[in-house]
């Protein structure tokens, strides 16, 4: 079933066309790698999903519905969950406390219950699962600030989960971290989908991509040069192009 | 029998360590920077005097009403300062302390540079209060607003701020709505400043657009910052520290405005979380002293 349907989304920055006339769909259970070079447009794709900045022109639909007009957090009540390219965990809360925070995004909406305690046995029992998901049992009162690299990039991915999404966005979730690392990390990211959750990652790690995803999207300057699986991708002489640049 | 002095010395200090708790709310939870807080405080002490003095409401309506004037006031000030963060926020809310102070000084509906007068201690028992049972009430108060304080800090509303504070942007990619959050947070700081404001009116028994002015801004968040910005017990401990240091001797007095600066900037150099920070010399040494006492018992 679709989960995202892109339309013809465009975003200008003072003239600066970052993303020009994109279209495409993203499926439940599946992982759909989203590639290309620096400056094609990935990151500024992944903030106006999330709501973080406003497209210029064109339509976002999550589970046939029109997103377009939605603040951040309205869209992450929906079931659209993210993690950023330069990790932005709450740095000086613990674990727990980080995940906690997305946890609650069922009580913000009302002043009443916004007022509750968030430290109940229940709660703190499901948070408590979220963090070993994501492997970081050992860390749960670590201040975030003191993890490394790799364990930030999980404790994102925990937080994420914790607003019980639909659909994950992964920035660059390897990059900078080792391979032992990043492998696990692929293990991780596999469970999710076979937990029905979509996802959407951004990666320059090519093994990952094509390992990950059965189908790819690749941008360049803005735009969709090419779409398909790993296979196709690879033999498509205009991403060799825009990866490689024009011979002569 | 306490001296009229040192019971003026203790209620002006409370009446301090309620502002700086108020815009700990604000600075401390939310993270948001206020340069203008005595705004609120003065907004307080107007509506109060003036709902007094002038309107004849008796102290415990006029009180309870500066506070709601107050966090309304707070509410539609907070608005434009939303869009605005970090530095351009500081300048933001010290323009609206300005314009606020040259209001009560030039429209003479506030009573220009004279300022209103004739405002009195509350009344019960058919007399007049006296300063210590003055004192008692607002200590009473207070001690309610550090319950509300904790209550708040152990809810989903203190988590939201928390979560505001440490990154705006992905606070929102959590789901916190970071606007309504940051706007409950203004609410709340300055209707507990008007409140503090509505005190102190009525104590003081005349008020002047100087006494809401820049200075009295950066006095509160030198206060904040010296005991430990975000914790519970720092900003009463900084009220209590810089408000008392004048009082022991004259020299201080004169260099007041020096000597705060000094420590301010000793704090942020040695001491950035302020005295009761988790990392102050202060928490280390009860943390040790703790330990050792559980080892050895």
């Amino acid at each position: 079933m679709t989960l995202l349907e892109i339309t013809a989304l465009s975003k200008e920055f003072d003239g600066l066309r970052a993303l020009d006339g994109l279209s495409f769909t993203a499926k439940e259970e599946e992982i759909l790698g989203i590639i290309g070079p620096n400056g094609a447009g990935k990151t500024t794709l992944f903030n106006l999903i999330s709501g973080i900045t406003p497209p210029s022109d064109g339509e976002i639909n999550f589970q046939g519905k029109s997103i377009l007009r939605l603040k951040p957090h309205q869209i992450s009540h929906l079931g659209i969950g993210r993690t950023f390219q330069i990790v932005r965990p709450f740095q000086n809360l613990d674990v727990e406390t980080n995940v906690l925070v997305a946890y609650g995004h069922r009580f913000y909406p009302s002043f009443w219950n916004s007022t509750k305690a968030f430290k109940q046995p229940e709660i703190l029992r499901e948070v408590q699962m979220l963090i070993e998901r994501a492997g970081l049992q050992p860390y749960a009162k670590q201040l975030a600030k003191n993890l490394p690299l790799g364990f930030k990039k999980r404790l994102e991915i925990a937080r994420a989960l914790a607003l019980k999404p639909r659909l994950l966005l992964l920035d660059e979730p390897s990059a900078g971290l080792r391979f032992e690392e990043s492998t696990q990390l692929m293990g991780l990211i596999r469970q999710l989908r076979d937990q029905g959750i979509g996802v959407l990652l951004i990666e320059h790690n090519m093994q990952v991509v094509m390992d990950l995803c059965k189908r790819i999207v690749v941008l360049d300057h803005g735009s969709k040069i090419a779409e398909g699986s790993p296979e196709e991708i690879r033999s498509n002489p205009l991403v060799v192009q825009a990866y490689l640049g024009k011979e002569g | 029998m306490i001296s009229g002095y040192l019971i003026t010395i203790l209620i002006t200090i409370l009446i301090y360590a309620m502002l700086a708790h108020s815009l700990n709310i604000i600075t401390g939870h939310a993270g948001q920077i206020s340069l203008g807080h005595a705004a609120f405080f003065g907004i307080g002490a107007y509506t109060s005097a003036m709902l007094y003095a002038e309107a004849g409401f008796p102290f415990w309506i006029s009180v309870p009403l500066a506070a709601v004037v107050a966090g309304i006031v707070g509410a539609l000030l907070g608005i434009p300062c939303l869009r605005v963060r970090d530095d351009f926020l500081a300048i933001t809310t010290m323009g609206i302390n300005f314009v606020v102070e040259a209001i009560f000084l030039y429209i003479p509906f506030f009573g220009g540079a004279m300022g209103i007068g004739g405002i009195n201690l509350p009344k019960w028992f058919g007399r007049e209060m006296t300063k210590p049972e003055y004192f008692v009430l607002i200590l009473v108060v207070f001690f309610f607003l550090l319950l509300l304080d904790r209550r708040m800090g152990r809810s989903w509303i203190g988590l939201a701020w928390a979560s505001i504070r440490e990154d705006e942007q992905a606070a929102g990619a959590m789901g916190v709505d970071v606007v309504r959050f940051k706007v409950l947070a203004f609410i709340l700081g300055s209707a507990i400043a008007g409140l503090a404001g509505g005190f102190y009116a009525h104590f003081l028994t005349f008020i002047m657009p100087q006494n809401f002015g820049f200075g009295q801004s950066i006095l509160i968040l030198c206060m904040v910052v010296f005991g430990g910005i975000g914790t519970r017990w720092g900003p009463i401990v900084g009220a209590v520290i810089l408000g008392i240091l004048p009082e022991i001797s004259r020299p201080i007095m004169e260099y007041r405005i020096l000597i705060y600066g000094i420590l301010l900037l000793g704090m942020m150099r040695f001491q950035p979380g302020g005295l009761l920070g988790a990392e102050s010399i202060l928490s280390k040494a009860f943390r040790r002293t703790i330990y050792r006492l559980s080892n050895s018992g």
